[in-house]
C-alpha cells in the first residue's frame, strides 16, 4: 500500500476523536500486503539483513509505520459506536461523582480455615507433587506446583534422568486444560444428564450377554497407550473376554516409524537419540526440537548442550526438510525440499555410505548437500546421526537405521529399544479393521476410551459416518469433552484430567512416571483405569488401588511401601528404562517410489499449538504465536512465496484444496523457506464441538486426509476462491527499530568468524554518565545509586545459540504470571498480552533463508526509558534493579510502553482476565496481581519468586545460592537457554555468561543499560558447502 | 473551599469508617482474645501456627478450638457452630479482620524473624474481648515503619510478647549484654544486629507489590 502525503494527512484527520465516519477507516488495521509492490522492492532494494515478515523485506510503508508504534494503528482507538468524546461528554457527569467516592472501602471478606488440617499444610507455603503429563503415550514428567490442593503451576522435573527439568507447551498448558469450564461434567445419555448407576444399569444386560459371547461383540479403541498398569488391565479383560478386539487409534500414530523398524530390522523397534554425544547430526525432515516429537525435552537440552563455540566441539545440524521447523531454523545447513523427494535423497545419501538402497545421484544443490553430508558422516563414524522424520514413508525410516548402522552409530548416537507403546499395532489398519466390523454388523458394544475419532480419523475410512449409520446398540464414549464422537455415541462418560487420576505412563525412553492426582475430581468422572476396571468387574476400584497393586506385583521386594513412597516423591520409578535392543539389520529397503517431479504435493502436520486438536480448547495454546509463523487462533496453508508468486497468490488468499473428490478452503501463509511445488496443512483446527474457545477456528484439515496417504500426498489441486480471510499473526508487531546494517538486534556469525573475531557481537557501549537522565537510574533512587554495592542485583542471559523457539517460556510466564488471553480479534489489534515474545528472525534469501530465534521479556533496563515519562510513578526502580510495575498506580496513559524501544509492555485495554468463571479462579498464581482493565503489565523477572527466596534465605541468615532461585521461563525451558541470577555475584552462572565475549545488548547505543542480554548466535557451517 | 473538600476527602478516607480501625467485624462465634491471651496465657503460635514460616499466619482449624472445648465449656450456647463445624466437616466462615487489598503482598514470617512484634501492628489483642485491626493497614502506615525501623525492632526472642514495653530511663532493656534506656538506640542497634535491608531496599516497590 502506497501511503502519499494526502493519505497519511487523512490519517491524521480520521485519529481526531468525534469524527464517526472517518473513524471506521481505523477498522482497516494492517493492511494487505500488495505483492507487487513487495516483489518490485526485494528485487531493486537490498532489504534488512534480518526480517521478521515479508512485508518488512520489502520495506512496505506500513510495515515502517507499525514499526513506530508500540501497539498497531487501531489499537489504541475507540472503535465502538459510541464517539471517544461523545463517550467523555456521556461519563464526565458520572465520573465526576466518582471522584467523590473514589476512595473504596473494602468489602467484609470472608475466611476460611480448615475443620481438620493436614499435618504437612502450611497455609502461604506452595507444595511440589511429582506426576507425569503424557501426549500420545509418551510422558513429560513434571513437579506441579499446589496451594492448598489448587494447583496451579507445571514445572519441569529437574531431578528426572530423561526430562532433567524441561517441558514442552503443551505440558505447560495442561493446567488450564484441567480448569477449562467447557470440560464434560456429567454423564450423558443422548445429550441428556445421567448417573454412574444409570449406566452401570443400561451396560449389565448387554455385558452379560457379551460374557456368554466371549465378548465377540466388544470393541474398545483406545489411544496409544503406554501405561503399563493400564496395558495389563485391557490384557485382563482381553483374557476374559477372549472374542473382543483391542483397536488403537491416533492421528499422529507412528505407523512409519515402525514400519521403517520393521522393514529395517524384521521387528517394531523404537529408536532413541544421544544428541550429546553426536558430531553430526542429519535430520531428514525430522523435527525432533518441536513439542510433540517423542523425546523432544531431552533432544533439545542435548542438542543445545553441544552449541557452546567456547567450550567442547560444536555439534554440525544439516537439515533437509518439507515444512519450516524449529530444527530446521536451528540448522546449519538446511535444505528445503518436497517431502515426496527426501526418499530419493535418502537412497542417494545411504548409497554415497554404502548401503545398497538403489538408485539417486541429486540434481545440482542437493547433490552438493548430499556429498558434503556423506563426507561428513564418513569422518564422524560412530559420532553421527540421521534422524528420520516422522511423516516420512517406512523406506526413510529404513534407510536412516541402515545408515546409522554402516557408521556404528547404533549403541553410540542410536539406540533400540522395545516401543513405549503398549499395543504397537499399525493403528490405521487397526481403525480400517474396526470400521469394516462396524459396518459388517459384527459390534455390539463400541467403547471408545479417549480420543476424538469421529473428527480426527481419515476421510475415506468414514468412522463418524459408521458410528452414524451403523446401527450398533451400545456406543459408549470416555472423554475430557462432549465432543465430535462423544455426540454420535449414546453414551457419554467424562473423563478425569489427569490431574485429578492415578495412573502410570512411559517417558520416551521408557522410564516409568506414576501419574497422581493433584486434585479431586472437579466433575467426578472416571479415568481409564477405573472404566477398564468396571468392565472387568471390579465396578468400585479406585484408580489409586489399581496402579498400586499393579506395581505390587511388579516389585519382588519386601519393601514395597518404601519403593512406592519413593516412586511417587521422585517422579520416576528407578530402572524401568527399556534395555537398548541388538538388532540385525536386513538389506530391504523396498523400490525406490517414482515421484512426479512437477506435481504438487501436500504435507500433512500436526499443528504446533493446539496438537492433532485435542488442544483446540485451551486458550493458552490457541493464542501462541506458532513458532515459525507466529500466528494465532488459525490454521493456515504454508506455500512458498516463489510458488504464490508464479499462482498469484499471496498471504490470506483463502484457496480451495481439492483431494480425492473432496475439497476444503483455507487461508494462505508464505513462508519464507517453504519449498516449492508443495503445500502444508495443519491438523487440530476446524472443530465444530470443541468448547467456546476451539469451536469455528480455522479449517478442518483431516477432512481431506486419508488413510493411505496420512502425512503427504500427491495429486491434490488448488484454486483461487477470490476471497480472503484475516490471519491473526503477531510476526509484524513489536517490532524494535535499528537502522538497517547497523546494530542487528539478532548477532550471528559462524564459528570459524567468531575464532577470529571473539569480540564481534560486542559495540562501543556509551558511557553511563552520557546520559540525560538523573545519573545513575532514573529519578526515584537517590543520585548516583551504585547496584554493585547491593547485595544482589538481578539479571539474566539468553543464549540464541540454545533457544530452539519452542515457545515453552511463554507458556510457563502466562501460567506464572496469570496472563490473561484476549482473542483473535484483539490479537489483530495488536492488544495480546504475552510477557514473553519469541521473535523468529529471517536472514537472507526468502527461498531458503536462515532463520532465528529470540525470547524477549522486559529488559528490567537500568536507565528504563518508560520510568521518567510515568506521570504517576507507576514504574520505578527497585534497589535490584527491578524495573517494577505497580499496577495500583497505573492510570493508564500508556507514555510507558511508548517510551519503550522494545516494547516488552503490554496493555489491558479492555478488561481480558476473566473474573467470573469459579475454575479460573482456582487456577490462578496467588503470589500475582490478577490484572484489571486499563492497567500496563509486563515480566517483572518473576518478582513473586525473588521475593519468596529472599525471604526463605533471610530466614535461614544466608544468601541466595545461585541457582536456587529460577525464572518461570527458566525452570522449564528444555534447552537450559535462560539463566537468571545475581549478577553481583561473580561466580554466579549468569554472571560467568555475560561475561563472555557473545555477550551483547539489544539497542545497546540507546544506553539504557538492560539487564537482560543476549548470547550470540553462533553457527557451524560446513566450509565446504559455503564457498 | 475545594482544599477543605479535598482535605475532607483524604480525612474521610483515613477515618475507621473506611479502614475499619477499630471496629469490631461480624463473627459466627463472638472469640474474645482477651479471655484466651490474658486470661489463659495461650500463646499466639497455639492458634497461628504458621505465623513464623509462611506469609499467612493461619487461622486454626476447628481442630484448634475443640481440643480444649471437647473438655470444658462442652455445652455452652455459644460455641455450637464451633460443635457444628466439627461434627458436620463444613468450615466455620469468620470475618476477615485484617485485610489487605490484594495488590499487598505481606508476609508475616520475615517481620516476625526481624523483631517486629506482634502487637507493633496487631495491637494489644489481648485487652479485645472483640477482635478489631487496630491499625489503619494504609499505605502510609506501612511505610512509617519501612522508612524507619529502628522506631519499633524488638528482641527476637519479645516478638510474642503481649505486654512488652519498649525501653525508657525507667524500664531499660538488657540485650546481648548491652543495657538500652532508648528505643532508637536499641533499634538502630537491631537494624544492625537482624540484617535489616536498607530503607531503599524496603521501600522499593516491589517489596510489597508485584
Amino acid at each position: 500500500m502506497k501511503m502519499d502525503s494526502e493519505s497519511t494527512n487523512q490519517h491524521h484527520e480520521a485519529v481526531c476523536p468525534g469524527k464517526k465516519e472517518k473513524l471506521v477507516q481505523l477498522q482497516t488495521e494492517r493492511p494487505a500486503l500488495d505483492l507487487d509492490t513487495v516483489r518490485a522492492r526485494v528485487a531493486e532494494t537490498k532489504g534488512p539483513e534480518f526480517w521478521r515478515s515479508l512485508e518488512e523485506l520489502a520495506g512496505s510503508a506500513e510495515f515502517q509505520e507499525m514499526m513506530h508504534r508500540e501497539f498497531p494503528k487501531g489499537a489504541s482507538e475507540w472503535l465502538d459506536g459510541v464517539s471517544r468524546r461523545g463517550f467523555l461528554k456521556l461519563m464526565s457527569a458520572s465520573l465526576a461523582l466518582a471522584g467523590m467516592t473514589a476512595c473504596t472501602k473494602q468489602p467484609l471478606e470472608p475466611i476460611v480455615p480448615y475443620v481438620r488440617q493436614p499435618e504437612d499444610v502450611v497455609p502461604g507455603r506452595p507444595m511440589f507433587y511429582a506426576t507425569a503429563f503424557e501426549l500420545s503415550g509418551y510422558a513429560t514428567p513434571i513437579l506441579v506446583e499446589s496451594h492448598l490442593f489448587r494447583p496451579t503451576k507445571i514445572e519441569g522435573n529437574p531431578q528426572h534422568p530423561v526430562s532433567q527439568g524441561g517441558t514442552d507447551v503443551f505440558a505447560q498448558a495442561s493446567i488450564l486444560g484441567m480448569y477449562d469450564p467447557d470440560r464434560s461434567q456429567t454423564i450423558t445419555y443422548l445429550g441428556e444428564t445421567r448417573t454412574w448407576g444409570a449406566f452401570l444399569e443400561a451396560f449389565r444386560a448387554p455385558l452379560s450377554i457379551q460374557k456368554g459371547l466371549g465378548g465377540a461383540g466388544i470393541r474398545i479403541l483406545t489411544q496409544t497407550i503406554s501405561s503399563p498398569t493400564l496395558a495389563d488391565q485391557m490384557r485382563s479383560f482381553l483374557k476374559a473376554f477372549p472374542q473382543a478386539k483391542w483397536h488403537v487409534y491416533d492421528p499422529g500414530g507412528r505407523d512409519n516409524a515402525l514400519a521403517g523398524a520393521q522393514m529395517a530390522f524384521g521387528q517394531a523397534v523404537e529408536t532413541q537419540y544421544k544428541l550429546d554425544a553426536a558430531d553430526v547430526i542429519v535430520s531428514l525432515d525430522a523435527d525432533f526440537l518441536a513439542s510433540g516429537f517423542p523425546g523432544m525435552t531431552r533432544y533439545a537440552r542435548d542438542f543445545a548442550s553441544r552449541r557452546n563455540p567456547d567450550a567442547g566441539a560444536m555439534n554440525r545440524l544439516y537439515v533437509v526438510e518439507s515444512t519450516p521447523s524449529p530444527a530446521g531454523a536451528k540448522a546449519d545447513h538446511h535444505l528445503p525440499m518436497r517431502a515426496a523427494d527426501i526418499e530419493g535423497f535418502a537412497r542417494a545419501l545411504a548409497s554415497a555410505l554404502g548401503v545398497h538402497a538403489g538408485s539417486g545421484a541429486q540434481q545440482g544443490e542437493a547433490q552438493r548437500f548430499l556429498e558434503a553430508i556423506a563426507k561428513e558422516l564418513q569422518a564422524h563414524r560412530g559420532s553421527s546421526v540421521v534422524i528420520p522424520g516422522e511423516h516420512q514413508p517406512p523406506a526413510v525410516h529404513a534407510l536412516a537405521h541402515a545408515i546409522n548402522q554402516i557408521l556404528g552409530n547404533v549403541g553410540k548416537t542410536v539406540v533400540f529399544t522395545d516401543p513405549v507403546d503398549a499395543n504397537p499395532v499399525n493403528q490405521t489398519d487397526s481403525l480400517r479393521d474396526l470400521v469394516a466390523d462396524m459396518r459388517g454388523g459384527k459390534v455390539d458394544i463400541l467403547i471408545i476410551l479417549g480420543g476424538n475419532p469421529a473428527y480426527e480419523s481419515p476421510a475415506d475410512l468414514g468412522f463418524a459416518d459408521a458410528l452414524k449409520s451403523t446401527n450398533i446398540p451400545m456406543r459408549v464414549h470416555l472423554g475430557l469433552y462432549h465432543d465430535e464422537t462423544a455426540e454420535l455415541c449414546q453414551w457419554h462418560i467424562n473423563e478425569t484430567h489427569y490431574l485429578e487420576q492415578w495412573g502410570d505412563t512411559r517417558a520416551y525412553e521408557g522410564t516409568v512416571s506414576i501419574v497422581q492426582p493433584l486434585i479431586a475430581p472437579l466433575y467426578s468422572g472416571r479415568s481409564k483405569h477405573e472404566f477398564v476396571a468396571y468392565l472387568s468387574g471390579l465396578s468400585e476400584a479406585s484408580g489409586h488401588d489399581l496402579v498400586r497393586s499393579y506395581w505390587q506385583k511388579q516389585h519382588a521386594g519386601q519393601d514395597f511401601e518404601l519403593f512406592w513412597k519413593r516412586a511417587l516423591n521422585d517422579g520416576w520409578i528407578q530402572g524401568t528404562a527399556f534395555e537398548p535392543k541388538q538388532v540385525a539389520l536386513k538389506s530391504e529397503f523396498g523400490s525406490p517410489a517414482t515421484v512426479d517431479a512437477n506435481a504438487l504435493e501436500i504435507n500433512y502436520r500436526r499443528d504446533p499449538s493446539v496438537f492433532d486438536g485435542r488442544f483446540a480448547n485451551n486458550g493458552w495454546l490457541q493464542e501462541l504465536p506458532k513458532p515459525m509463523t507466529k500466528l494465532t487462533w488459525d490454521n493456515p496453508v504454508m506455500m512458498a512465496p516463489v510458488m504464490a508468486d508464479r499462482l498469484g497468490l499471496k498471504s490470506e488468499d483463502v484457496i480451495k484444496i481439492s483431494l480425492n473428490g473432496k475439497s476444503i478452503a483455507a487461508p494462505l501463509w508464505l513462508q519464507a523457506g517453504h519449498p516449492d511445488k508443495s503445500i502444508t496443512v495443519f491438523l487440530g483446527y476446524g472443530r465444530t464441538r470443541a468448547g467456546r474457545v476451539g469451536t469455528g477456528a480455522g479449517y478442518n484439515a483431516y477432512e481431506i486426509r486419508y488413510s493411505a496417504m496420512p502425512w503427504l500426498a500427491t495429486g491434490v489441486s488448488i484454486e483461487k476462491t477470490g476471497t480472503t480471510y484475516k490471519l491473526a499473526s503477531t510476526q509484524g508487531y513489536q517490532t524494535m527499530e535499528t537502522p538497517v546494517g547497523e546494530r542487528p538486534l539478532v548477532r550471528t556469525t559462524s564459528l570459524e568468524d567468531y575464532k577470529k573475531d571473539p569480540e564481534f557481537a560486542r559495540e562501543e557501549e556509551p558511557d553511563a554518565d552520557e546520559t540525560l537522565y538523573p545519573h545513575g537510574n532514573g529519578h526515584i533512587q537517590p543520585e548516583g545509586w551504585d547496584y554493585t554495592k547491593e547485595p544482589y542485583a538481578w539479571g539474566m542471559a539468553i543464549d540464541l545459540n540454545k533457544c530452539v523457539g519452542c515457545n515453552n517460556c511463554i507458556v510457563a510466564c502466562q501460567s506464572e504470571n496469570n496472563i490473561p488471553i484476549v482473542g483473535k480479534e484483539q490479537v489483530n489489534k495488536g492488544r495480546h498480552m504475552h510477557w514473553l515474545r519469541v521473535d523468529a528472525y529471517y536472514q537472507g534469501d526468502r527461498n531458503n533463508p536462515r532463520a532465528h530465534f529470540q525470547p524477549v521479556p522486559c529488559m528490567q533496563c537500568e536507565a528504563a526509558p518508560c520510568e521518567l515519562v510515568c506521570p504517576v510513578g507507576a514504574t520505578v526502580h527497585s534497589t535490584e534493579g527491578l524495573n517494577d510495575m505497580v499496577y495500583n498506580r497505573c492510570v493508564g496513559t500508556r507514555y510507558c510502553s511508548n517510551n519503550c524501544p522494545y516494547k516488552v509492555r503490554r496493555f489491558n485495554f479492555l478488561l481480558f482476565q476473566d473474573w467470573e468463571t469459579p475454575q479460573l479462579k482456582m487456577m490462578r498464581n496467588p503470589d500475582v496481581t490478577v490484572r484489571s482493565r486499563g492497567v500496563m503489565e509486563k515480566c517483572t523477572y518473576c518478582v513473586q519468586r525473588i521475593n519468596q527466596h529472599r525471604i526463605d534465605s533471610e530466614r535461614e541468615d544466608r544468601k541466595i545460592a545461585d541457582g536456587e532461585l529460577q525464572t518461570a521461563c527458566q525452570q522449564s525451558c528444555p534447552a537450559n537457554a535462560i539463566v537468571f541470577g545475581n549478577i553481583n555475584d561473580p561466580n554466579s552462572q549468569v554472571s560467568k555468561l555475560k561475561a563472555q565475549s557473545r555477550n551483547y545488548s539489544l539497542l545497546a547505543d540507546l544506553n539504557t543499560r538492560p539487564r537482560t542480554t543476549y548470547l550470540a548466535e553462533i553457527k557451524n557451517p560446513n566450509p565446504e558447502l559455503q564457498a | 473551599m475545594a482544599a477543605i473538600a479535598l482535605w475532607a476527602c483524604i480525612e474521610f478516607q483515613r477515618s475507621p469508617y473506611v479502614t475499619y480501625a477499630a471496629v469490631a467485624k461480624p463473627q459466627p462465634v463472638p472469640f474474645s482474645h482477651q479471655h484466651h491471651v490474658a486470661g489463659l496465657g495461650i500463646d499466639c503460635r497455639y492458634c497461628h501456627t504458621s505465623v513464623e514460616v509462611s506469609s499467612f499466619a493461619g487461622i486454626p482449624p476447628t481442630k484448634t478450638c475443640m481440643n480444649c472445648h471437647q473438655q470444658i465449656w462442652t455445652a455452652a450456647p455459644l460455641l455450637e457452630p464451633v460443635r457444628e463445624s466439627f461434627r458436620s466437616g463444613k468450615s466455620l466462615v469468620w470475618t476477615r479482620v485484617n485485610d489487605l487489598p490484594d495488590f499487598v503482598y505481606f508476609n508475616h514470617s520475615i517481620h516476625i524473624n526481624k523483631g517486629v512484634g506482634c502487637n507493633t501492628c496487631h495491637g494489644p489483642v489481648d485487652r479485645m474481648p472483640l477482635m478489631y485491626n487496630y491499625a489503619s493497614l494504609q499505605m502510609e502506615w506501612c511505610l512509617d515503619c519501612h522508612r524507619a525501623p529502628q522506631k519499633y525492632l524488638r528482641p527476637r526472642d519479645q516478638v510474642f510478647n503481649m505486654r512488652y514495653e519498649q525501653p525508657s530511663g525507667a524500664k531499660p532493656i538488657t540485650v546481648g549484654g548491652k543495657q538500652y534506656t532508648d528505643q532508637l538506640a536499641l533499634g538502630t542497634d537491631l537494624v544492625k544486629e537482624y540484617k535489616l535491608r536498607t530503607v531503599s531496599d524496603i521501600t522499593s516497590c516491589s517489596t510489597c507489590h508485584r
